[in-house]
């Protein structure tokens, strides 16, 4: 384990690297590497910059490198797939190895997908491991995302990197949307179609946007080649450009970390990039690469021979998109069809769709994208934070996560209603209502639930500093009387249970100016107030040393009583238990 | 703007129009074209005899002793032997209580049972009867005009049965709590009796609709694809994106996780 002390703050770091960069030209940590590159293109203050950051080590901060090592899964895989995808809707008799098929004229799109697919060595599995890598790249960059969110990590300087991070995970989806209609399967032409739909039903314009998008009337045959050129050209230049940036902004700003002893605002406690972490990060590439491999050997995605060629006449029954658009299409399930309306002049106005998809996919990755600012106007905390909060320390912004989730969960499942409905043997029309109402009264209540969970989880961090780790040992007075033994806390492990501070609710300062007058700024600031107060108005201070010292000399008593010999053991097992798992305080020499 | 105009963007709409449509045009058709000549013009008395038997202590409860229907089952005067023969060798009948729709169950009745209850409800009036043996006989791939056949029963397939039974016949929901069952049970037969009879909500598909040889075809197709080995390994229940996805989160993700705290715990 190594510790670097240097000053968190952004503006001050490249000083310091300065600085660092002088003192350790004499050990040459890592002078191999650094000085060859240094001798031939000179930059070995750069690499030695990056080889010697140092990073924290949680399984959760490996979500984003999951997210980062199946996305160049998926471009290793994509190049392969480009050698034989053929963009093109001409129809074509299909003649491969595919019986069910022969003979029906398909476009070549499909033609070449099913090539792919039976007839070229391996290109089963290629396209199953694009496919698969796909899913695993968006569920990572969620998950990633999630993470950030519930531990602030987002909180002032990385507020950039996360709207980074949205427009990422927006670009992601829509990447994988442009993939997934390429084939020109019954099912992908029924997402495009749908697609064709969300266009036109932007009010008055939609119709000419689509024939713009289409080349004309839906299907045409320019989508394919033009989602092409979006998929495998215009979206992943963008994604890897931003991607960079991300990675370099986590650079700058460095790593998180979680609160723990030794760790402060203005370290990070880990280990360095060179050789430890590239050791970790190079064996976790590899594993990812396995794990989705081996779930594309084994299970089939995306049978697009099953599914047919696309012909606008048929639609299968469960058709979905993958599951990252699944939202805006249960969005658009649960939507009631009366919302259309044909207003003067002709013009439709289709809101049964416009909200559910056109709106709604800005809606969420603008609300997404705004929240730290929001949140650091309301709390006005304008510092710098580089401990991660644990997630019930900051309970309302833990609560309005998960209300959040609560409702993209439930229009991801009602973009799911028709195989809930015959799974469960229920009425399709019943769970349809039933989610219109959740979608509703599902967030606030997730946000209540929530809020109690995080807030008594914290009561009881305080109890546990109070009196201490409930051993389960129950000790039998002379008189009769019964006691749960509690160990007192280390030290360390009292550490993160109390290092936290807990806002109070901003109070309004000046409502009205020395005339007499509503100042401008004083309803934005009544707003703000009432924002605060409910962000803060519920709190559980952590203990405070007085507190402690108070609660210590109440146990003294009993413990006094014990015979001396076992609470001393009961003391030092105690302690010596515990400071074997504080890894900080071991250091790598 | 009316009612229906409002609804025609819900999700079963497309359903409900093909079923509409082909309902009419399965109708019109039903007055107009020449009855299907009583199926079996070989049963002999005592079959028919034994059918009314046996329709008397099963059925007659719910559709009456003349079959004329009562409250509890339709009339099945001209339903002709396809229906009874699909409805009992699926188990569907003798249905056993109300329900959003007969449910596939036990068969109760052997082979010559079925025969004479099919021959007795076909005595009282004429409807389908029992597909011949050439048209129920599975195509099976090998030669480029056989797999052509297939392949032409896959379209008509797509296009007329895949919006409720899905792509790969695994089923679909319809509205209030009705259902497009999986088609990996039904016989050659069945399939074929399911067309002409049109089963609850599932339209007619007389000969006119799709011609007998179309009907093989569907069937053969069908065969072809149950016979298909999964080459992209397992199928997850052929459920589409959705089982694809809960998969992606919650093994994909899962195992990745695993993998990281492993790795997490590794010393350095
Ligand atoms: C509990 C009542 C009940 C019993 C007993 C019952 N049925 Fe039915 N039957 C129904 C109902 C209700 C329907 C219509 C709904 C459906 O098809 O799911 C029906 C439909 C049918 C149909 C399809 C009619 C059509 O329009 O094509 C046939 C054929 C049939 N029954 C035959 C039989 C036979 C033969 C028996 C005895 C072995 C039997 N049923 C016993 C209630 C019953
Ligand atoms: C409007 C929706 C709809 C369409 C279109 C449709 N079906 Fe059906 N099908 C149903 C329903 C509903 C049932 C179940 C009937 C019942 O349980 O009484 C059914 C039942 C069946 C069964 C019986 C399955 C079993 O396990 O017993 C077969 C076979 C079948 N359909 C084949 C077809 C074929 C072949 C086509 C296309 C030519 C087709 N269906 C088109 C709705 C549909
Ligand atoms: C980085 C994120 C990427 C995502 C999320 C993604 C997603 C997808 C998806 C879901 C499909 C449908 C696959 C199927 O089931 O058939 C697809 C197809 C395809 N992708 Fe990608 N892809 C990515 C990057 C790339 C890149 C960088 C390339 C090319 C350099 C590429 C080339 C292709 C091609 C040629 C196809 C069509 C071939 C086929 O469908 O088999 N992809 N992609």
């Amino acid at each position: 384990m190594t510790t670097i002390n240097e000053s968190r703050p952004a503006q001050g770091l490249r000083a310091d690297d300065r600085r660092d960069e002088q003192v350790h030209e004499s050990t040459k940590p890592l002078g191999g590497i650094a000085g060859w590159v240094d001798d031939r293109v000179g930059a070995a203050k750069g690499v030695s910059f990056l080889l010697k950051k140092v990073f924290p080590d949680h399984w959760s901060f490996m979500l984003g490198e999951i997210a980062m090592y199946s996305m160049i899964v998926c471009l290793l895989t994509g190049a392969f797939l480009t050698f034989w995808f053929v963009p093109s809707q001409t129809l074509v008799p299909y003649d491969g190895s595919y019986i069910p098929l022969q003979g029906v004229m398909v476009s070549d799109a499909y033609r070449s997908t099913l090539d792919i697919s039976f007839d070229i060595r391996g290109g089963l599995l290629i396209r199953q491991i694009h496919h698969w890598g796909a899913l695993i790249f968006i569920v990572a960059v969620f998950a990633h995302m999630a993470r950030v969110f519930f531990t602030g990590a987002f909180r002032k300087p990385r507020e950039i990197n996360w709207v980074f991070g949205t427009i990422l995970s927006m670009l992601a989806c829509i990447e994988g949307f442009a993939g997934y209609s390429l084939p020109d399967d019954l099912l992908s032409g029924t997402g495009i179609r749908a697609m064709n739909g969300f266009v036109q039903s932007i009010p008055v314009v939609g119709s000419y946007v689509s024939y713009f998008i289409f080349g004309g009337a839906f299907p045409g045959e320019a989508i394919v080649p033009r989602l092409y050129s979006v998929h495998i050209l215009l979206i992943p230049a963008i994604l890897i450009g931003l991607f960079t940036a991300h990675i370099l902004l986590v650079f700058v700003h460095k790593h998180t970390q979680y609160p723990g002893p030794g760790r402060t605002n203005t370290n990070v406690v880990g280990y360095p990039l060179m050789p430890v972490y590239i050791a970790k990060a190079g064996g976790f590439f590899f594993m990812v690469f396995g794990v989705i491999t081996l779930i594309s050997a084994l299970f089939t995605i995306n049978p697009i021979w099953a599914y047919g060629p696309y012909d606008p006449s048929p639609v299968t029954a469960g058709s979905q998109p993958d599951w990252y658009m699944g939202f805006a299409d249960g969005a658009l399930r649960l939507l009631p069809g009366w919302f259309e309306f044909v207003s003067w002049g002709d013009f439709t106005w289709s809101m049964n769709i416009f909200p559910g998809s056109i709106l709604l996919l800005p809606i969420m990755w603008g609300v997404i994208g705004a929240y730290p600012f929001v949140e650091s106007w309301v709390t006005g905390d304008k510092r710098e934070h580089h401990l991660l909060d644990r997630p019930r320390n900051a309970p309302t912004r833990t609560a309005i996560g998960v209300a959040g989730i609560t409702m993209y969960c439930v229009l991801f499942f009602a973009a799911g209603n028709d195989l809930i409905a015959i799974k469960l043997h229920l009425s399709i029309n019943d769970i349809t209502m039933a989610l219109r109402t959740l979608f509703f009264i599902g967030p606030p209540i997730a946000f209540w639930i929530t809020k109690r969970i995080c807030l008594s989880l914290q009561r009881a961090d305080r109890e546990k500093v109070l009196h201490g780790r409930e051993t389960g040992t129950i000790w039998r007075y002379p008189d009769g009387r019964f006691e749960e033994i509690h160990a007192p806390l280390t030290p360390n492990e009292r550490w993160p249970l109390v290092q936290h501070e807990v806002p109070e609710p901003l109070q309004i300062i000046a409502e009205k100016d020395e005339n007499g007058v509503d100042s401008p700024i004083a309803r934005k600031e009544r707003l703000r107030a009432k924002l605060s107060h409910f962000y803060f108005v519920d709190r559980v201070a952590p203990v405070t040393p007085a507190e402690l010292e108070a609660a210590h000399h109440a146990h003294d008593e009993p413990h006094a009583a014990l015979p001396a010999g076992e609470h001393e053991a009961l003391e030092s097992t105690g302690a010596g238990a515990e400071r074997e798992s504080i890894k900080a305080d071991k250091r790598l020499d | 703007m009316n009612a229906l105009a409002a609804r025609r963007r819900h999700p079963a709409a497309i359903a409900v129009l093909l079923l509409l449509g082909l309902l009419v045009t399965g109708g019109a058709y039903s007055f107009f074209a020449p009855k299907d000549a009583n199926a079996a013009p070989t049963v002999s008395a005592d079959a028919v005899q034994d059918g009314k038997n046996l329709f008397l202590a099963n059925c007659a409860s719910c559709h009456g002793v003349n079959a004329e229907g009562t409250k509890s089952g339709p009339t099945l005067v001209g339903v002709g032997a396809a229906s009874v023969d699909f409805q009992v060798s699926t188990g569907r009948m003798p249905l056993a209580g109300p329900n959003v729709q007969a449910p596939v169950n036990k068969v109760k009745f052997d082979e010559t049972e079925i025969a004479a209850l099919a021959a007795y409800v076909a005595s009282l009036g004429a409807g389908p009867g029992i597909p011949e043996e050439k048209w129920t006989t599975v195509i099976q791939p090998g030669t480029p005009e056989n797999n052509k056949a297939i392949a032409t029963g896959g379209e008509i397939f797509r296009v007329n049965c895949a919006m409720c039974h899905n792509f790969a016949g695994a089923g679909g929901a319809l509205t209030r709590g009705k259902y497009a069952p999986a088609l990996d049970e039904a016989t050659p037969r069945q399939i074929y009796e399911a067309m002409v009879t049109g089963p609850q909500s599932m339209p007619v598909f007389n000969d006119r609709n799709i011609s007998p040889e179309g009907k093989q075809q569907v069937i053969s197709y069908l065969a072809a694809q149950r016979d298909q080995t999964n080459v992209g390994g397992f199928s997850l229940g052929n459920l589409g994106p959705v089982s694809e996805g809960l998969f992606a989160w919650v093994f994909g993700l899962g195992i990745l996780i695993a993998g990281a705290v492993w790795l997490g715990k590794k010393a350095a």
